[in-house]
């Protein structure tokens, strides 16, 4: 205490006048440690915010891992096209010298490409989840693919066979493994038993330059062995594959060079592979055997169109477009739909929005102006839809709306309209927004409440005392102010209907659906989730505009949910 | 990639050893879930085998999800999660066909996991045809077919007896209830317009069978209400909310026989379809064995023939139907009520799994167009 009395000049500490003055002669401000005020000063406030920060932390974590990055996910869908290029990874590249304008099919190297690739996939049963995800833009490749992972097999069988008869012993695996592998591999091989890891397969020297497709065919076959199946090469004979690929290597190199583990036998099928009365099959004619059509240019133009990792076709799908080789065009007339229910799902949204303000717009006034007791009878009234079931509540407009229902009943009963011309009122837009303003009623008169009872009697009173009348006095003085409850009331009633789809599909008919009807017929039976995604990232996309648009002309401020 | 794989292996290690611990005999899981549509027709799977299959091994608890509807979507979603809770599921055929195709189902051996028929015959010979995928192991046999009101048909007018009495709105006025899918609405619409039985799927191809079978729809278009869910028909029947309506022939029975409506069958040009199980792919060693424990009974010839006591859905053994006796409460004989019994089968179809396969979404994106317009 004594300090504060003394003479700032005589105590030399820095004191606020001090300080400024020596800040304005000698640069910046210090703190009592002698670091820069304003330094100190942020670093103080960083403090403060990373000690908030930490302490919603564990609600962040919470929202980003279960809500956003769930979402993200899914909405990435839209554009994740990997599934092509990872089942066939050579024809993608093959294909990248295929000119699709020239309307010719491509060459044979492209054959060769899918034989293998469309093979290795069928080993592991990706061919026809590919099949699935191209049958969604070019009709029949689902069981063209299926097909082929079958029929693709008959092609090294005709070698097979020939080598066979040659030597049983090609039809067994120990002599590729001898073969293929190299001593040390061979000698963990035979010393394994069944429960321990497979010894890793490694090629025996040379043998690669000797007969390449084949060894690379064996080391996949290998690979497949050791990881998937878990058996052992010793006891499993090589894919069909790989019998054409040892075709392919004879008829084209030579193979005297090599003196390794069978080398007879190699030589004795080198000289069978020469002679005349060798049967060999054309992987192309193969492919047509198969399925004529693989023989159609636009199967191959599909294939290369969605080729790349990712794609906009989804997103194109999704506004009724398609992908073609001259660019994005769109769909047939008779194919478009989803521009159509974008539209009606944003207007009927609107209507439900407005007559959801028409209808709790009183009852939200009689609430906040009851007695607290009549106002607790009403409040248990509008909240008892709440705590029913929305299956039920929707079920119980059927019976109601239906034409064999209780109002068409009770207009029958009154003479209001005749027996054999019922109103239709259910299975139509009508009835979708009849029964979604009921359900989605409660959401507009609680913020409306909320807001209304803060409103104070006295400044009505105080109007009319000043000679105003009822209605003037509610338009200007009371209306404005439960503005506020109107706008939370509308965006809530609105974000909610835009993505409702239970009651529109029991209600709604083939008019009163909406966008998410789509959506969820795609996630859940047709399984294009991609194209889901892209409805779902267009409707996001609106609801934020429209939010955004709300914002600039109503101003968000004047939301208020209590 | 380390990490999540050693996490991984002590999960399985301990779910393993948890199993151990928890097993009596053999090494199988002694917890089951099994996944079916609910109602009445998992009602019946319950009363034909799941009830003596638990009485014969009382250590085995079973739980039921009521989620066959969204199998697919859940399969996935679940062996992309790497965490699969079902151990057996209850789907229909072309769902087999799907999920098989995607890799989300194990792939079967009739030979080893199904019983063979009490003669003998091998089960792969049993079921014959029925087994359309790799993946599926068939239960019954139902059909998509029409009822009617028996009270609202004209006077002076025969009852409905063939499918094109549906797009007879002269003859037969009043609603008519369809499945809001391109499947058999189709090819009954392309039946009605002239086109042979056996050509339906040929023209069904091509563009301009696709428009001329919408154009017969559109004759209708007016007076049809569309159903998603197979309780739909039921009740627009028993309400008089239609005159006729589409559905699976188990619900008509039910309207029929236990709740006593005016409703009549119209077997005519029914289509034929298969319902029955697929065991997920990855699971766990003890769980796939108690699996095909269970699945080897349930499938067995008489536990099929037991299961038509409950419901009028037809066994899909061909050694179960001469077994097939009377309703387990009403007491009435089951054979008359079967989709397969020869009366009723004059006119089918089967389902064609491999057609849809290919042109599901390229017909069911015109028909949705179509039925917005």
């Amino acid at each position: 205490m004594s300090e504060a009395t003394n003479d700032p000049a005589q105590t030399g500490g820095p004191t606020p006048e001090t300080a400024l003055a020596a800040a304005d002669q000698k640069g910046p401000m210090l703190a009592a440690d002698g670091t820069p005020l304003k330094k100190s000063l942020a670093r103080a406030l960083r403090r403060q915010k990373l000690r908030a920060l930490m302490l919603i932390a564990p609600l962040l974590l919470f929202v980003l891992v279960t809500f956003i990055a769930p979402i993200v996910d899914m909405l990435f869908r839209s554009v994740e096209n990997q599934i092509v290029s990872d089942t066939l990874p050579r024809t993608v590249v093959a294909l990248e010298d295929w000119d699709a304008d020239t309307g010719e099919l491509p060459g044979d190297a492209v054959f060769q490409a899918a034989y293998e690739d469309i093979f290795y996939a069928a080993e592991r049963k990706l061919h026809t989840r590919l099949g699935t995800r191209l049958n969604y833009e070019m009709t029949g490749v689902s069981s063209l693919f299926r097909k082929s992972g079958r029929g693709l097999d008959d092609i090294g069988e005709v070698y097979q066979d020939q080598f066979k008869d040659v030597d049983r012993a090609w039809d067994k695996a120990p002599l590729w493994a001898e073969m293929m592998g190299s001593d040390a591999w061979h000698a963990q091989a035979e010393a394994w038993t069944k429960g321990e890891p497979l010894p890793e397969f490694e090629l025996r020297a040379g043998i690669a330059d000797v007969l390449p497709r084949t060894a690379a065919a064996y080391a996949a076959f290998a690979e497949f062995q050791r990881v998937e199946e878990e058996k052992s090469l010793l006891k499993e004979e090589p894919w069909t594959l790989v019998h054409t690929a040892l075709y392919q290597d004879l008829a084209a190199g030579d193979v005297s060079g090599y003196t390794g583990p069978h080398a007879a036998e190699l030589a004795e099928l080198d000289a069978l592979v020469a002679s005349p009365d060798f049967e060999t099959v054309d992987i192309r004619a193969a492919f047509e055997d198969i399925d004529e059509d693989w023989m159609d240019p636009e199967v191959w133009t599909t294939i290369k169109m969605y080729s790349p990792n990712y794609t906009s076709g989804y997103f194109l799908n999704a506004v009724d477009m398609q992908k073609t080789p001259e660019g994005a065009e769109f769909r047939d007339e008779d194919e478009r739909i989803y521009g159509l229910l974008f539209k009606r799902t944003i207007f009927m949204s609107l209507v439900i929005t407005f007559s959801c303000i028409m209808l709790a717009y009183p009852v939200a006034y009689l609430l906040a102006n009851l007695s607290a007791r009549s106002a607790n009878m009403l409040m248990i009234l509008v909240l008892l839809p709440f705590w029913t079931s929305l299956l039920v509540r929707t079920s119980a407009w059927k019976v109601m709306l239906q034409q064999q229902g209780v109002i068409n009943d009770v207009l029958v009963w009154l003479g209001l309209v005749g027996d054999a011309d019922r109103l239709v009122m259910i299975n139509n837009q009508f009835g979708t927004i009849v029964a979604m303003t009921h359900i989605l009623l409660p959401f507009m008169i609680l913020p409306m409440y909320s807001v209304m009872a803060t409103i104070p009697p006295s400044y009505t009173r105080a109007a009319k005392s000043l000679g105003a009348t009822n209605w003037t006095a509610f338009w200007r003085v009371y209306f404005p102010q439960s503005i506020p409850g109107i706008g939370a009331g509308s965006i809530l009633v609105y974000i909610l209907s835009i993505g409702y789809y239970i009651t529109p599909e029991i209600v709604g008919g083939t008019t009163g659906t909406f966008i998410s009807n789509r959506i969820a017929y795609h996630i859940s039976s047709s399984l294009n989730w991609g194209l889901a995604a892209a409805l779902g990232t267009i409707l996001l996309a609106v609801v934020l505009l429209l939010y955004w648009a709300y914002d600039r002309i109503v101003g968000i401020d004047n939301v208020k949910l209590g | 990639m380390k990490l999540t794989k050693t996490l991984l292996a002590t999960t399985a290690l301990t779910v393993a050893a948890a199993g151990a611990h928890a097993e009596s005999h053999g090494n199988m899981a002694n917890d089951m879930t099994l996944v079916s549509w609910g109602g009445a027709y998992q009602a019946s799977q319950d009363n034909a085998y799941v009830k003596p299959y638990v009485e014969m091994h009382p250590d085995v608890s079973v739980s039921w999800d009521e989620s066959s509807n969204e199998a697919v979507a859940k399969l996935r979603a679940m062996n992309e999660a790497g965490n699969i809770t079902w151990d057996l599921v209850d789907v229909v055929a072309s769902d087999a066909i799907r999920l098989c195709d995607e890799g989300l189902a194990l792939e079967i051996d009739p030979e080893e996991d199904l019983a063979a028929a009490p003669d003998g015959t091998s089960a792969e010979d049993d079921f014959g045809d029925l087994l359309v995928s790799d993946c599926f192991i068939p239960q019954i046999v139902y059909s998509t077919t029409f009822g009617y009101r028996t009270d609202m048909v004209p006077e002076g007018v025969d009852a409905p007896s063939e499918i094109c009495s549906v797009f007879d709105l002269e003859t037969y006025p009043g609603k008519r209830a369809l499945e809001k899918r391109p499947i058999n609405n189709m090819e009954w619409a392309l039946l009605c317009d002239g086109v042979a039985k056996e050509d339906v799927y040929d023209v069904l191809e091509t563009e301009e069978g696709q428009d001329r079978a919408l154009a017969k729809l559109d004759t209708i278009k007016d007076d049809v209400i569309w159903w998603s869910a197979g309780a739909d028909t039921p009740q627009l029947l028993a309400d008089g909310e239609i005159f006729m309506g589409s559905t699976y022939n188990g619900r008509l029975f039910s309207v029929i026989e236990e709740q006593g409506q005016p409703v009549g069958m119209m077997w005519d040009a029914q289509v034929f379809d298969l319902d029955g199980w697929i065991i997920p792919a990855g699971l766990d060693d003890a769980a796939l064995a108690r699996v095909k424990d269970f699945v080897k009974y349930a499938t067995d010839t008489q536990r099929l023939a037991d299961q038509a006591k409950f419901i009028s859905y037809g066994p899909a053994r061909l050694s179960s139907a001469p077994l097939v006796g009377q309703h387990a409460s009403l007491g009435i004989d089951m054979a008359p009520h079967m989709p397969t019994d020869p009366a009723n089968a004059k006119n089918t179809f089967l389902y064609n799994y491999e057609f849809w396969a290919d042109y599901r979404d390229d017909i069911d994106a015109k028909f949705q167009a179509w039925l917005a317009k």
